[in-house]
């Protein structure tokens, strides 16, 4: 429980933590470090140099930018719980904020390191897949933009580069007639999904016009279940055409068995989930 | 002229000041502890301390062919590190087991078990001690595993402890296979198997009590200090019995009892875990002897849910035979008792599983058998008694599903059940057929006020009405009898010394006091209740009593506090200790006031003349006057001991009952009422009561609905962090509603029996009892814990419950 040794850097800009990434051999960013100290602790990571981006304001801060909702990459879980903006643009991301871990991990854990660290079993990725989100992301050769669709490879695996920072997460808004679902079953609080299931889709009279549906910790990645979203996209949603897509979804899982379940278990409860996501998501959408 | 309404009045008052048995008082452990002023183990800072750190096998069995420390001792700031080689010729590589097994200090040669202590690093600080135990290079011989108990007495299976290969015997009994470690049987064999030829119904339900770890707040660890120049030990420890940590380790150690001073400070709570002896303090007070410097180990949380003390794992068979009407005939209860590498489970009693024979219940059952094997695995050692007696939860456990799964092949309510075969409240004192004298009970009351209380018969109606809707609703009942108080010294000792318990009161010349005894607070309150003893005994103010516990220079030699033992054993101790004193006061008093010892009688906190209103002493003016004017040939001062052997245990008893909804296309258990009736006899102070059955219940709730201790084939530990292992927050823990009945111990001087314990061995069988009440149309009769919406969706699976139609 005691991690090696190593350096702690606290960087003074962006571009001041870039460079010290880039300069030393086998640095790792540090954010709210709920994912990545518990990995130093067991020695499971053992980086020689931290970089502490906790005291860069400019990562920090929720605003508008038209009707996009950004997202400083240094914000809170507890900043998102109780942002008004969040509440107006995002009511989805409080309800998926007060899911993760238990109130310790929100006051420093930060959506940033929840997205970077290609945790499956980290709620806001495949949650940022339903949203249609999009990163900024900093590196040595400047910014550059990446959609959350495409950006989860595989288990800590992302589209970030090696020397790159994230700074935000830009969230487009949710029509005025579409709604969204989250239903996440766990263990106990402070756990991580056994499995998890955002839907998010608009309507157009009774048909549905678009959904994405984002599922999380039933595969080596957070993913969305295509093959489900392509069956209902353009339908009159009913209950068994979400048993149909339940089915498809329960196709899209491929989970890791352990002690919240055997694979069996987890890719009926992504089904159960999305089942219930759907139903949410119709009830806001006002159907 | 005072009317009799105002002497009462006055009368009131006056024992309401002394806040004594029967007072709300609020704990005095509390405001240390909620601003952070408690002192813990790891609070205990003396200077030059090292730090020890363990290297551990990553093997569940395997032989060590080879162990380099050069890299180790490299690192600067480490002093030593030493293996079972080093502690050989102090004869400390192994050591004695309170169950009369050994159990490997280091490993010697082999390894039975993951995380097993295979070396241990001293160094300046913590730190540097995690880096040496990575350098340590030790090199193993991987060997076959062997995980389930089921395959241990095989012909073919891997011998496990060499060591005790041939030994016929490893402490408590003939065995019959190397893996054997003992066999136990209690009962008439043949009148049972008799009662079930001619019984008109039987029945047989297997089940699985896993494996879960107590797992208090605190882990484990000490700080040993030796003083080469004066030859003494200090140990500061985190021990629910530092009296008997003292006897041993003089004896392991060779440095005299007198010279060994055992201090359990502030404790983090025990639940069992905190009984026994861990290799860790071993090498930590070898370490300290040897450097001559104090040596500090604290265990991690991984260390300690996956190598010390955890409880149950008994794979238990339970059969009842009855007639038509559920009247039980006969009982058979047999168990595989898996003890992992080493027998180092820490029962305190002659019975090598304990009081399992206490599993014929509330019930008058003419006879029985019970048939116990233990055998050894490759996992973590034990167990011990989590918040209970030693193997009394498994106890209730098999009964209580037992009388369901008969209840259910006969079509009788499960109260009714239960009601038909209570001990009557005139049988008791009650022998049951197994040897117990059950004290005292009115089951029927205790069953009675909580049908009433929770609308038993309208919970059976909304449950019918649910299950034609295809919904699944349960209710648990559980009509539980405990036993605490170990124990007798007849029946219960440590190690040879009998399980009697002490205290040491001293009146001082103002009439405050201080008490000492032999037991150990970690949660139960002792500094509240014990003083309210005190006071009701002697009419000194509880505020003016100070308690004190867990010092062995200072306390009387006790064997210290699991099994609910405080109250029944150690309070008892306090009376009567406090009554020896008001025996010697009450003869200062008559001698202040020139009249015989037998015209005096005690009121409250004053000693009156008989019929001569006004004419009195308080105990103050009695306490003041041992100091200086006591009757001829007295001596002075006003203080007793008192080492109380009881005659015999307690037998607290309750009704609990559970209701639960289940949602079946996840198998989550919503648990909607739990309703807790407990019997304790006299409650001392009803405030803490209600909190050591709300610790209780969440703690039963835990190991019904969560907690397990699984291992792979390989043996590896699954689950020893607390993202797995289910330590509920208030947040999962359902809302408690509590009641009681009072029927007083009649052998204990205030009739009190102990009560933190049956919450959690109540509550268990009867969150199992919901679940399976909510399948019992679809003829489940058993589903083994933990009811973690993974398995009870399995199980709802398996019967395609979930089914959408
Ligand atoms: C007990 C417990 C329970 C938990 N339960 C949940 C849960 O239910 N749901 C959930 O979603 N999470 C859960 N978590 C994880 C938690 O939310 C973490 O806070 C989060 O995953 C990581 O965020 P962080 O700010 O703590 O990042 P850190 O731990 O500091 O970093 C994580 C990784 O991301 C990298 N990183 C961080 N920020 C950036 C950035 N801006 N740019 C580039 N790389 C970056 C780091 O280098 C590191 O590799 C839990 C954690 C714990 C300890």
């Amino acid at each position: 429980m005691i991690p090696s040794g190593f350096e702690y850097h606290r960087p003074s800009s962006v571009q001041d933590a870039i460079r010290l990434l880039n300069e030393n051999e086998d640095a790792k960013i540090l954010a709210g470090g709920h994912s990545l100290l518990p990995m130093m602790k067991l020695r499971f990571a053992e980086p020689a140099h931290l970089i502490d981006l906790n005291g860069l304001a400019e990562l920090k801060g929720i605003r508008l930018d038209g009707d996009t909702l950004c997202i400083g990459a240094m914000t809170t879980e507890n900043e998102l719980i109780d942002s008004d903006l969040v509440k107006q643009h995002c009511p989805l991301l409080v309800d998926v904020a007060k899911l993760v871990a238990d109130p310790q991990v929100r006051n420093r854990g930060t959506v940033g390191g929840d997205v970077a660290h290609g945790d499956p079993g980290n709620d806001h990725p495949a949650v940022m897949l339903a949203l249609d989100a999009e990163f900024v992301i900093q590196g040595p050769d400047g910014e550059r933009r990446q959609a959350a669709n495409g950006f989860f490879l595989g288990t800590y695996w992302t589209g970030l580069e090696e020397g790159e920072v994230m700074t935000e997460i830009r969230i487009p808004p949710i029509p005025a007639n579409g709604g969204y679902g989250y239903n996440k079953l766990k263990r106990k609080t402070g756990d991580y999904a056994t499995a998890g299931s955002t839907v998010v889709l608009e309507l157009d009279g009774a048909s549905c016009k678009e959904i994405r549906i984002g599922l999380t910790n039933v595969a080596p990645m957070a993913i969305r279940a295509e093959a489900a979203e392509d069956l209902l996209r353009g339908q009159n949603i009913d209950e068994a055409l979400i048993e149909q897509a339940a089915e498809l979804v329960m196709q899209a899982c491929d989970p890791a068995e352990d002690l919240r379940g055997d694979i069996q278990y987890k890719t009926h409860m992504a089904a159960e989930m999305t089942r219930r996501s759907i139903r949410d998501a119709l009830a806001r959408a006002g159907s | 002229m005072a009317t009799a309404e105002d002497r009462v009045k006055a009368d009131i008052e006056r024992e309401d000041a002394l806040q004594g048995i029967g007072c709300s008082r609020k704990r005095k452990e509390d405001p240390r502890f909620v601003q952070g002023k408690g002192t813990y183990v790891d609070d205990v800072k003396l200077p030059g301390t090292l730090y020890a750190d363990l290297v551990r096998s990553p093997f569940a069995h395997a032989r060590i062919k080879g162990i380099n420390k050069e890299k180790a001792l490299a690192l600067p700031g480490v002093h030593a590190v030493l293996t079972a080689e080093d502690l050989k010729p102090l004869n400390l590589h192994w050591m004695p087991t309170l169950a009369g097994d050994v159990q490997a200090v280091l490993a010697d040669e082999k390894v039975h078990m993951q995380y097993q202590e295979v070396a241990v690093v001293i160094a300046d600080d913590r730190y540097i001690a995690a880096d040496a135990v990575d350098l340590v290079e030790v090199e193993y011989e991987a060997l076959p595993v062997l995980v389930d108990p089921h395959k241990a007495l095989d012909p073919d299976a891997p011998i496990l402890r060499e060591d005790a290969e041939d030994k016929d015997n490893v402490g408590q009994g003939p065995r019959k296979h190397p893996n054997h470690i003992f066999n136990w049987q209690v009962g008439d064999a043949e009148a049972t198997e008799r009662a079930f030829d001619e019984a008109e119904v039987t029945v047989k339900q297997e089940m699985y009590y896993p494996r879960v770890h107590p797992s208090p707040l605190e882990t484990c660890g000490c700080v040993a200090s030796f003083d080469k120049v004066n030859g003494k030990l200090d140990v500061y420890i985190t021990s629910q019995a530092p009296h008997v940590v003292r006897t041993v380790v003089s004896m392991l150690s060779g440095v005299p009892e007198s010279k060994v001073r055992i201090v359990s400070p502030d404790i983090g709570g025990g639940f069992g875990n905190k009984v026994g002896i861990y290799p860790g303090y071993v090498t930590a007070i070898v370490a300290s002897i040897v450097i001559g410097r104090p040596v500090k180990w604290i265990e991690d949380r991984m260390e300690h849910l996956s190598t010390t003390a955890w409880a149950r794992d008994y794979w238990m068979t339970g059969e009842l035979a009855a007639d038509k009407d559920g009247r039980i005939k006969g009982l058979k209860v047999d168990v595989l008792a898996d003890h992992g590498a080493f027998n180092s489970h820490a029962q305190p009693t002659k019975w090598p599983a304990g009081f399992l024979s206490i599993c014929t219940g509330s019930y008058d059952i003419p006879v029985a058998h019970v048939n116990v094997d233990g055998v050894y695995t490759n996992k973590s050692p034990g167990g011990v008694a989590y918040r209970c007696s030693f193997r009394v939860t498994e106890a209730v456990y098999v009964i209580e599903r037992m009388m369901d799964v008969l209840a259910q092949k006969l079509g009788i309510d499960k109260a009714e059940i239960r009601r038909r075969n209570f001990v009557k409240p005139e049988q008791f004192p009650y022998e049951t057929c197994l040897g117990w004298e059950l004290d005292s009970g009115d089951y029927h009351t205790a069953l009675d006020k909580v049908l009433a209380a929770v609308d038993y018969e309208g919970l059976r109606k909304e449950q019918a009405e649910k299950r034609a809707k295809g919904e699944l609703m349960g209710i648990g009942l559980v009509t539980f009898t405990e036993v605490v108080g170990a124990g007798p010294s007849k029946n219960c000792d440590i190690l040879g010394v009998g399980m009697f318990d002490s205290a040491e009161i001293r009146v001082h010349p103002t009439g405050s006091a201080i008490a000492r005894m032999g037991t150990i607070t970690q949660g139960q309150g002792h500094q509240t209740t014990y003083a309210q003893i005190i006071a009701s005994e002697l009419g000194i103010p509880s505020e003016e009593i100070q308690i004190e516990e867990g010092d062995t220079d200072t306390a009387p030699y006790g064997l210290g506090t699991y099994g609910s033992r405080s109250t029944p054993v150690g309070g008892a101790a306090t009376a009567v200790a406090a009554r020896k004193i008001r025996d010697k006061a009450r003869k200062i008093a008559a001698h202040l006031m020139e009249v015989s010892e037998d015209d005096v009688e005690w009121d409250i906190d004053r000693f009156k003349v008989k019929g001569v209103p006004g004419q009195e002493k308080t105990m103050k003016e009695v306490a003041w006057a041992a100091y200086n004017n006591v009757p001829e040939g007295m001596e002075m001062g006003l203080e007793a001991v008192d080492y109380y052997d009881p005659p015999n245990f307690t037998y607290p008893f309750g009704t609990y009952l559970c209701v639960v909804d289940i949602d079946k296309y996840t198998g989550v258990v919503d648990i909607r009422r739990f309703y807790a009736l407990d019997d304790c006899g006299t409650r001392i102070n009803p405030m803490i009561i209600e909190g050591q059955v709300h610790g209780g219940l969440n703690e039963g709730f835990a190991v019904a609905m969560g907690q397990e201790m699984p291992y792979d084939e390989e043996g590896n530990l699954l689950g020893n962090t607390f993202m797995d292992y289910f330590i509920p927050t208030f947040v999962e823990t359902p809302h408690w509603e509590t009641d009681y009945t009072v029927t007083p111990s009649p052998h204990h001087p205030l009739g009190a029996k102990g009560v933190a314990e049956s919450p959690h061995v109540g509550s268990i069988p009867c969150f199992t009892a919901a679940i399976v009440d909510a399948l019992a149309h679809l003829d489940v009769t058993h589903v083994d814990m933990p009811h973690n919406a993974y398995r009870v969706w399995q199980t709802l699976h398996e019967l395609g419950a979930d089914k959408r139609d």
